[in-house]
């Protein structure tokens, strides 16, 4: 078997790979999407699920549904007839575990704020893949959710909830959010009082309404046809419900300026910094992008790891990011220090978003920035865990096929005054909020 | 931002390491020989117009003597700070123009640096990894300030984690004369103690092309990269490389136990013994077995640790094993877990060893070692998917004094694994004598600093 595995592999990559990437995209009758990247470089086939159904879905005051109905999927099957007749017989917990282990299949995914769904990750030969295929639809539409499981995997959840409680770093994500978005579900936290009052049938309820055979986003890519993806992608939403139109989320309040101190024993503050920013689809994600790798995202060579880290010596890590999601997501700036150089560190990172939103970028900055983006495209695309991730968020987002084939034309285009235009319109010094946990007493 | 392996993370990469690569060593791997001495291995892989650099030395933590742990870390940080051509900076500058990403990380048994990068950029940045190998330039004002960034990274990484506190007091214990005891960023004394000069002796002493090895994997031609290695690294003078003494540890003949008392909610606990370390993969067959025996009691989603202990019984919120053969110095088998409520961790601590006993007296059945071996083999082709995944595999490797040529045959090796070798690891190396037990007792915060916190009413300074 060893040998066998071997020659397919040393013939299948003689060939070689991706010169430009080609995504396929085509919609069930069901009204799943299907994304698909054909790449035959490597006999195995990674996929994702997903769903309208991350955290920002949980009922009112049961923050921690979503989360919880994702990670419970896996936890027990329900016995079914399939409409050939066939029945598939119940499985618990640890007959699944064994049937994805038994075929080598990794299971995958997890619940973020916006979408939540499932991922694999399996040998594309066909005995393997089936089986793979088939497991992860069973799990998709008829997890069991045993009560017994959910008191346990509540008190496991729990746990980890009052363990982050305790740690700077999470203590000071959890005010930021909560800061920022306030009381729209963004900011909803999940707590220990709100864990404990998801029932089973919370659980059920929450499955039903959002793991939906038309809203279902699918991406694939791996050693398979497109014929295959098409029927795979059948077999993983054949078993689901048309789910009715969710609620339109509520609208983001306007930005208020605010700042929080929180005590803590650390030896060093935590420090955030920011406000709502950036939705998927704005036309500005071009110029906040290279914007914001000269601000904060450019690694070694940004202007806050330069002034914090390399021109004083206050941090190892000094960083800022936008995170697109589908209402505004955040634009967050952060480090840690010592305590006592806390309101140093903050008033240096202050000074130097303030001067960039003043001044804009340089125009030796811009075309470092282009050079790096554009150069180093080719790192954001070249394996096939990358591509997923890529095509998964085309999907789920509706943005343009051709989004990744433009991506370095766009950034291209982006001019300094782009970047001051857009900054101004997404940042302002008085809207942002701070979090310090850990600062001087 | 530097990468740096810790115990945990050695421990996981390196479960990973063992069970590595059927597929592509017998594929398009190439080695060549500098005639100063340096090394260069290359792995071609045209899926994709990419290519991941890497200069490893084989100088690390495993290195330092007293009163300077950390040093290696330290140099590795200043070696971004300017030669004699570059200003400090400089370097990551003309990666990052190159559209490269660039970073470096320091192990117990080695330093290494990479880049990646667009394939047509390569000889630019070989040509960059070949200044900083002869002509650094060890500037007493720049590390000054970068003496406070890697402080500021032990307090991150380091002080303000309790496992990662656990872990620092289970090494300092476990081992009383080997350098493993020593963590891998230094004692915060020794780091406050450091001078320039320190670290510009380990520059001089350690860094030469007869102690690096040169890993290239991606959408390349062995033939040029060889050539352009000839063309940067070939004149750089060999050094006489001083040996460093081997700090063996003695026998252990007790058990010992450290406590860590840390701001945490849940307590833990963490099981080492020492076990052998695989020096030649033909002979050694215990270490695969240990490495067969960890993957049986955490290897998958259903193996032995998490089935019995978190899902059936309730005991833990988590339990896993580890192991680590390949390595420099020692090894250590590690089991461990956070107790569930209601379950304290020494009652974790019996539950983690009955399931050694367990193997040790009843063996492993088939379906579990098959289970076990499809994973590894599986993983083989899973992990092509990544060229910086396979380049720190073969430079890890190579490392530890094991050829990466062998990864197959390792993998062989562990599918040849038989439930008897399994359970005669179990029964012969998880006495007490060679056990070292380290735990967190957590320590509550004081009331209002976190729990169920009310969102800010007001917007404004609090506190």
């Amino acid at each position: 078997m060893l040998k066998k595995c071997l020659i397919v592999i040393l013939l299948l990559s003689a060939g070689t790979a991706q010169a430009a990437l080609k995504i396929e995209h085509w919609t069930l009758d069901n009204g799943a999407r299907v994304y698909f990247v054909k790449n035959q470089t490597i006999p195995m086939l990674d996929i994702s699920v997903e769903f309208d159904a991350g955290a920002k879905r949980d009922p009112a005051g049961k923050a921690g549904t979503a989360a919880l109905t994702n990670s419970m999927l896996a936890r027990g099957l329900q016995a079914s007839r399939l409409p050939g007749g066939e029945t598939e017989p119940a499985m618990n917990e640890a007959q699944i575990s064994d049937a994805f282990a038994d075929i080598a299949a990794q299971r995958g995914g997890g619940p973020g704020t916006d979408r939540a769904g499932v991922a694999l990750r399996t040998l594309s030969s066909p005995n393997e893949r089936d089986e793979a295929v088939k497991l992860t639809a069973r799990i998709l539409a008829h997890p069991s959710m045993p009560e017994e499981f959910l008191q346990r995997d509540k008190a496991r959840t729990i746990a980890s909830l009052r363990e982050a409680l305790t740690k700077p770093e999470s203590i000071a994500s959890k005010a930021f959010w909560q800061l920022a978005y306030g009381s729209h579900p963004y900011g909803t936290e999940t707590t220990v009082v709100s864990v404990e009052s998801i029932t089973r049938s919370d659980l059920l309820d929450f499955h039903a309404r959002h793991y939906v055979a038309n809203r279902a986003v699918i991406a694939m890519i791996g050693d398979i046809t497109k014929e295959e993806a098409h029927t795979i992608a059948r077999q993983l939403t054949s078993r689901l419900p048309q789910g009715k139109p969710l609620a339109a989320m509520p609208d983001l309040a306007p930005t208020r300026g605010a700042e929080e101190r929180i005590a803590h024993p650390a030896s060093q503050a935590h420090i955030l910094v920011g406000l709502p920013a950036l939705a998927r689809g704005d036309t500005d994600f071009f110029a906040l992008t290279v914007g914001n790798y000269i601000l904060g995202g450019g690694g070694f060579v940004s202007r806050l790891t330069k002034e914090v880290r390399e021109k004083r010596g206050l941090a190892y890590s000094a960083y800022s990011y936008f995170n697109p999601m589908e209402q505004a997501g955040p634009y967050q700036a952060g480090l840690q220090t010592r305590k006592d150089q806390a309101s140093e560190a903050l008033k240096v990172v202050r000074e130097t978003i303030a001067a960039f939103l003043r001044d804009g970028p340089t125009e030796v900055e811009l075309k470092a920035a282009r050079d790096n983006l554009i150069g180093g495209f080719a790192l954001r695309i070249d394996n096939n865990r990358k591509i997923l991730d890529n095509i998964a968020v085309i999907g789920y987002y509706r943005m343009p096929l051709d989004y990744l084939d433009t991506w370095t034309a766009n950034v291209a285009k982006v001019s300094v005054a782009d970047i001051r235009a857009a900054f101004g319109r997404k940042l302002a010094m008085d809207k942002l909020v701070t979090v310090v946990v850990a600062g001087e007493n | 931002m530097k990468l740096r392996n810790r115990l945990l993370v050695l421990a996981s990469f390196l479960s990973i390491i063992t069970a590595t690569a059927h597929v592509y060593a017998a594929a398009a791997t190439h080695e060549f020989r500098l005639n100063n001495g340096m090394r260069i291995i290359v792995q071609e892989d045209k899926r994709a117009p990419t290519v991941a650099h890497m200069v490893w030395y084989r100088i690390g933590s495993i290195d330092e003597v007293s009163g300077t742990t950390g040093v290696a870390h330290v140099l590795e940080h200043m070696m971004f700070k300017g030669t004699a051509k570059l200003k400090p900076g400089d370097f990551s500058a003309r990666v990052a123009a190159l559209g490269g990403r660039d970073n470096a990380f320091t192990g117990k048994d080695y330093t290494a640096y990479y880049q990646q990068i667009e394939k047509s950029r390569l000889e630019e940045v070989m040509a960059l990894e070949a200044d900083r190998m002869q002509n650094l330039r060890m500037d007493k004002a720049e590390f000054a300030k970068e003496i406070q960034v890697v402080m500021e990274e032990r307090r991150l990484r380091t002080d303000d984690q309790p496992l990662a506190k656990v872990y620092e007091a289970l090494n300092a214990t476990a081992y009383v004369a080997h350098p493993y005891r020593n963590p891998i960023i230094g004692w915060m004394d020794d780091l406050q103690n450091m001078t320039a000069a320190d670290a510009f002796a380990w520059y001089e002493r350690w860094y030469a092309p007869n102690n690096a090895t040169m890993v290239v994997t991606g959408d390349v031609d062995a033939k040029r990269v060889r050539s352009l290695a000839e063309k940067y690294f070939g004149k750089i003078p060999t050094k006489t490389l001083p040996k460093s003494k081997p700090q063996n540890e003695p026998p252990q003949n007790g058990i010992k136990r450290v406590i860590v008392k840390a701001p945490a909610e849940n307590a833990y606990v963490v099981l080492a013994y020492k076990v052998p370390t695989l020096r030649d993969v033909e002979k050694d067959d215990e270490a695969h077995a240990l490495d067969v025996l960890a993957a049986v009691l955490d290897g998958y989603d259903n193996a032995r640790l998490p089935a019995s202990l978190v899902r059936t019984e309730r005991v833990a919120n988590s339990a896993g094993a580890s192991y680590n053969g390949i390595s420099r110095g020692p090894s250590l088998f590690l089991l461990d877990g956070v107790p569930a409520e209601g379950t304290t961790t020494e009652e974790l601590e019996q539950r983690l060893r009955a399931e050694i006993a367990r193997v040790a007296s009843d063996g492993v059945s088939a379906a579990e070692l098959k289970r076990v071996k499809t994973q590894m083999i599986a993983s083989q082709i899973y992990k092509r998917d990544s060229i910086f995944g396979q380049a720190m595999e073969i430079g890890g490797m190579e490392m530890a004094g094991i050829s990466s040529r062998l990864r197959d045959r390792i993998i062989e090796k562990l599918a040849a694994v038989t439930p008897e070798q399994v359970q005669a690891v179990a029964k012969k190396y998880f006495s007490d004598e060679q056990l070292t037990v380290a735990s967190l007792v957590p320590l509550p915060l004081a009331a209002g600093a976190a729990e169920d916190r009310k969102p800010a009413a007001v917007p404004g300074l609090r506190h």
